[in-house]
């Protein structure tokens, strides 16, 4: 087990007081604290080897060079990927997949196809497949969520057809913290020729992912919410796959050859090798030497460690909740089924009330939809207050946030 | 001149269907701005001091000691400038 005590010295954020109260950050799935190390990481760029990255022959743009592409590396090791070609950097979660949307979707769907999503997705693996699909013409179908936050597996199997292309969904919902079964999704999926696209963002910071075992196609992750700084985020894709997309971006970086053709009036273009070819323009390099310093920390803890204590959290978190009589938790009532994210409610009061009256004591929460409006219309929630813990979280900081919302019930 | 600008640093509509907005006070007018709303709004009830739920003009919110305030079922934006102003300058 991790010792969530010893981290917490690693966390300077932590040290503060929000209102005269000591902070709680409870509000992990929107974003994680940075430890001191990834602040220092970037601080040291920034003082000893900022420059631009490839293509240079001085020294400083060299030791930036090995840096970005040793950043590649490491977050290739980190979800077991063949290597750097298969890891490409982008700004976040959205922005991976909205380059699988518009690079690989452009080229690849016509009107006879389905793209297939869940009900529980958050916006982000949702809003960009209903775009495309009103300028070439695919179907996005919808694949229901059960009463208490699961996925529907058969109603997933009855929709998937021979039109389906890419099935796209999270790995954890950033509502309900339900984990879904990926590698069994990408399974059916490849039965019936279909791509996966796997929305890691709240997965990958707090399970060990492994892209090789769950055999998915693409997954998306963001660095903001494993200790890293925002700005860097990740597609990972398989070689085979990426090496027939064309790119997302036109720019620099992503080509190698720019040859203008006096005969016919135009330049002819030959792409850069992988992972370049997605990564057009100057990249965020210092983004992706934070990334790797948290990916390093992460490593250190070990990832089997941190889903063992998210999971102690939640247990505890879920059995001391159920001693308040008007909150209500939402989804999965077994810990077991879910990855360190509780949504609820208090009986008579908006989620933002409760968001406020915690934000009072020190206590961060997220209120509102998270994202994710069609599950919580599904689920016929308003809204939700929503609790995510992380590995600097502990049970004192429970005890005390239960503390608060039996003050809550008062009201 | 007093403006609205002088005293909320931020309206935020906040996302889910209640459709709330948060009035955020500005840090340094947070007291100021606390005790002109406590005077002119009814207290309906006080919890420890540090929250109020008050009405005014029909309007129910409740106000928070560390300078937010949180506003239900209003029609939109507007309306609660119109009440911030009378309650505020």
């Amino acid at each position: 087990m991790l010792d969530p005590y010893k981290i917490r010295e690693d966390f300077p954020i932590l040290k503060r007081k929000i209102n005269n109260n000591p902070l709680i950050y409870f509000d992990n799935a929107a974003t994680s604290q940075k430890p001191r190390q990834v602040i220092e990481a970037i601080k040291n760029f920034y003082e000893n080897h900022n420059a631009n990255v490839h293509r240079a022959v001085h020294t400083l743009s060299q030791e930036a060079t090995e840096l970005y592409e040793e950043a590649h590396e490491e977050v290739a090791k980190f979800i077991n990927a063949r290597g750097m070609e298969e890891t490409i950097f982008v700004r976040g979660t959205t922005e991976a997949i909205n380059l699988v949307a518009y690079s690989w979707g452009c080229r690849n769907l016509t009107k006879e196809d389905e793209v297939i999503v869940s009900l529980m997705e958050h916006h982000s693996n949702l809003v960009p497949w209903e775009i495309l699909s009103k300028l070439r013409g695919f179907d996005v179908v919808y694949v229901n969520v059960k009463k208490d936050g699961t996925l529907d597996y058969e109603d997933f199997e009855n929709k998937i057809s021979k039109n389906t292309k890419i099935v796209c969904i999270s790995h954890v919902s950033n509502v309900s913290g339900v984990v879904n079964d990926v590698k069994k999704i990408a399974k059916v999926a490849h039965e019936h020729n279909a791509l996966t696209l796997v929305d890691g963002a709240q997965s990958v910071p707090h399970l060990p992912v492994n892209v090789k075992d769950l055999e998915v196609d693409f997954l998306a992750f963001s660095g903001h919410k494993m200790l890293g700084p925002t700005g860097i985020g990740v597609l990972y894709g398989k070689r085979e796959i990426l090496e027939t997309m064309e790119p997302f971006q036109g720019g620099g970086e992503m080509i190698r050859d720019v040859s203008f053709n006096s005969a016919e009036g135009h330049c002819s273009i030959t792409w850069n090798v992988l992972p370049w070819k997605f990564e057009a323009g100057t990249p965020n390099v210092c983004g992706g030497v934070g990334l790797m310093e948290a990916i390093k920390y992460l490593r250190g803890i070990g990832m089997e460690n941190v889903k063992a204590h998210e999971e102690m959290l939640t247990k505890y978190a879920m059995q001391k909740m159920a001693e308040c009589r008007k909150v209500e938790i939402y989804g999965p009532k077994q810990a077991s089924k879910k990855c360190g994210i509780i949504p609820f409610g208090v009986d008579g009061l908006s989620s933002h009330d409760v968001a406020l009256f915690l934000d009072n004591y020190g206590i961060m929460v997220r209120s509102g939809f998270h994202c994710a409006q069609p599950l919580h219309e599904l689920l016929k929630l308003k809204s939700s207050a929503r609790v995510s813990f992380y590995i600097y979280n502990t049970r004192e900081e429970i005890d005390r946030f239960v503390e608060v919302l039996k003050e809550i019930e008062q009201i | 001149m007093v403006a609205l600008e002088d005293y909320v640093a931020r309206i935020e509509e906040t996302c889910g269907e209640e459709k709330d907005f948060i009035v955020i006070l500005k840090y340094d007018k947070k007291e100021e701005a606390i005790n002109k709303i406590l005077k002119k709004a009814k207290v309906e009830r006080s919890i420890s001091a540090i929250i109020f739920e008050l009405k005014f003009k029909d309007v129910s919110f409740r106000l928070y000691g560390t300078g937010k305030a949180i506003f239900r079922n209003l029609k939109d934006k507007s309306v609660l400038q119109s009440v911030l102003t009378d309650l505020l300058l």
